[in-house]
């Protein structure tokens, strides 16, 4: 079993889909952090066969974990003060998603205006929809 | 200080105001000559319109107010590569309101997030033109009497026709209107308007590809021109643009009472022979669209006249 030190302070990112780490990786912008990421690819898991894992050593509010909401709400999320879990917080879809995901509708002023916060907002909760905040084009991963 | 950026952002209630104001206005326009005296509107229009930039400048100096503003990106510093953002901080040093058009959708937002002075979307992309939507159900409220009990036929470009997503957003808070959406497959209705609006507030609605099948149902017809610039092939747009045209014929089929809209600018259409009909209401539409926009800006101005 690969051994990765445990966190003073932190997050543990767990129950990650197997290969959808770095995606993670990238939303959280934890490249442009200065502070200690691990990631475990591909551990085994009871439950999910084989998973992603991500360990990162900050301070609890350095990252806005809420952009996970909308990537994968089955991810567990541990927070971890003085090396124990203090909660296991519960992902929902965030409300907003600001500066994450980029508006793809040529016809939208976020494709021209300079330095504009690309803002979505969620229109359904239920089918999970996401809308523009400005030209309230539906977001689509396709 | 308040904005008008999509038709929703009035209640019914405010809605009801602004359009009794508009007929007072319509009814005692001596009343109100001076309203606006020393104030000015600044017309900030990107791309080209004739109608609704006039309109708002006939508006305001209907109000004694002033007017000032460029009509097409080219002259103005756009071409230098200004952002919206700028442009707006620097107009709300030199006018008192404004109103924007933009090609591009969610312009007029951004702008009235930077302002210090009242923004009126005056058309953004294929999004929402709600000014163009004020005038509609002001033309619908005098010569019908009502907002409420109609069948709504809309016909044309209902894709990319942004009148129509406004005016469909405005209709349904009112009680028992049902659309009938006549348009090619290929220029349907988005589905967010489908399924957010009409399917989300219950409103029933059907889908026609023949104008003729609906015409004898209908209360009003809004007809709308399939739009060159929202097209980024021109053989589609060449292949679609004469998919309905209105001429007496057609208007034979329909009640006698049934209005005919249209926001304009008119291609082909509607023939000119439909013009003498006295259900063709699209001129008059104009006239209302001046008195709205004054009691649009009375309002954003907080300026009440007794």
């Amino acid at each position: 079993m690969l051994n990765v030190g445990s966190l003073k302070e932190g997050f543990v990112l767990d129950h990650i889909q197997a290969g959808k780490s770095m995606d993670i990786y990238n939303y959280l912008g934890l490249d442009k952090l200065d502070c200690q990421v691990a990631i475990i690819k591909n551990a085994k898991s009871n439950k999910m066969g084989r998973k992603d894992i991500i360990k990162i050593e900050c301070s609890l509010d350095v990252i806005n974990l809420d952009i996970l909401g909308y990537i994968d709400h089955n991810i567990t999320v541990n927070i971890i003060h003085d090396r124990s879990i203090v909660e296991k917080k519960q992902l929902m879809l965030p409300k907003t998603i600001k500066n994450v995901l980029k508006c793809k509708n040529p016809r939208c002023i976020t494709s021209i205006e300079q330095e504009l916060d690309q803002i979505f907002i969620l229109t359904d909760k239920t089918k999970e929809i996401y809308r523009c905040r400005y030209c309230e084009e539906k977001y689509s991963n396709l | 200080m308040r904005h008008l950026i999509s038709p929703m952002d009035f209640s019914v209630e405010e809605l009801d105001e602004l359009l009794n104001l508009a007929t007072d206005i319509e009814n005692n326009p001596n009343k109100y000559k001076d309203a606006c005296k020393g104030k000015k509107i600044a017309t900030l229009f990107y791309e080209p319109s004739t109608r609704t930039r006039l309109s708002f400048e006939a508006a305001m100096i209907n109000l004694g107010g002033n007017v000032l503003g460029f009509s097409s990106s080219a002259s103005s510093s756009v071409a230098k590569g200004e952002s919206v953002s700028d442009t707006i901080k620097m107009i709300s040093c030199y006018a008192d309101i404004c109103a924007m058009r933009h090609p591009k959708e969610g312009a007029p937002l951004v702008a009235s997030t930077k302002s210090s002075i009242p923004v009126i979307n005056a058309g953004d992309g294929g999004h929402q033109h709600p000014t163009q939507t004020l005038t509609d159900l002001m033309t619908i409220k005098s010569l019908k009497g009502r907002l409420d009990n109609l069948t709504i036929g809309l016909c044309g470009d209902l894709k990319f026709g942004r009148t129509v997503h406004s005016l469909i957003n405005a209709l349904v808070r009112y009680t028992n209107i049902k659309f009938v959406l006549i348009s090619p497959s290929e220029l349907r209705i988005p589905s967010y308007i489908r399924e957010e609006v009409l399917e989300g507030n219950n409103v029933p609605y059907k889908e026609v590809t023949h104008m003729e099948d609906a015409l004898p149902d209908l209360d009003i017809l809004y007809m709308t021109r399939v739009q060159k610039e929202r097209f980024f092939n021109e053989a589609e747009y060449i292949r679609l643009k004469d998919s309905y045209i209105l001429d007496n014929e057609k208007m034979t089929l329909a009640s006698k009472d049934m209005l005919v809209l249209h926001p304009l600018p008119r291609v082909n259409e509607i023939s000119v022979e439909v013009d003498e009909d006295p259900r063709a209401v699209y001129f008059k539409q104009v006239q209302y669209g001046v008195y709205v926009r004054m009691a649009l800006i009375l309002t954003l101005l907080d300026i009440h006249i007794n």
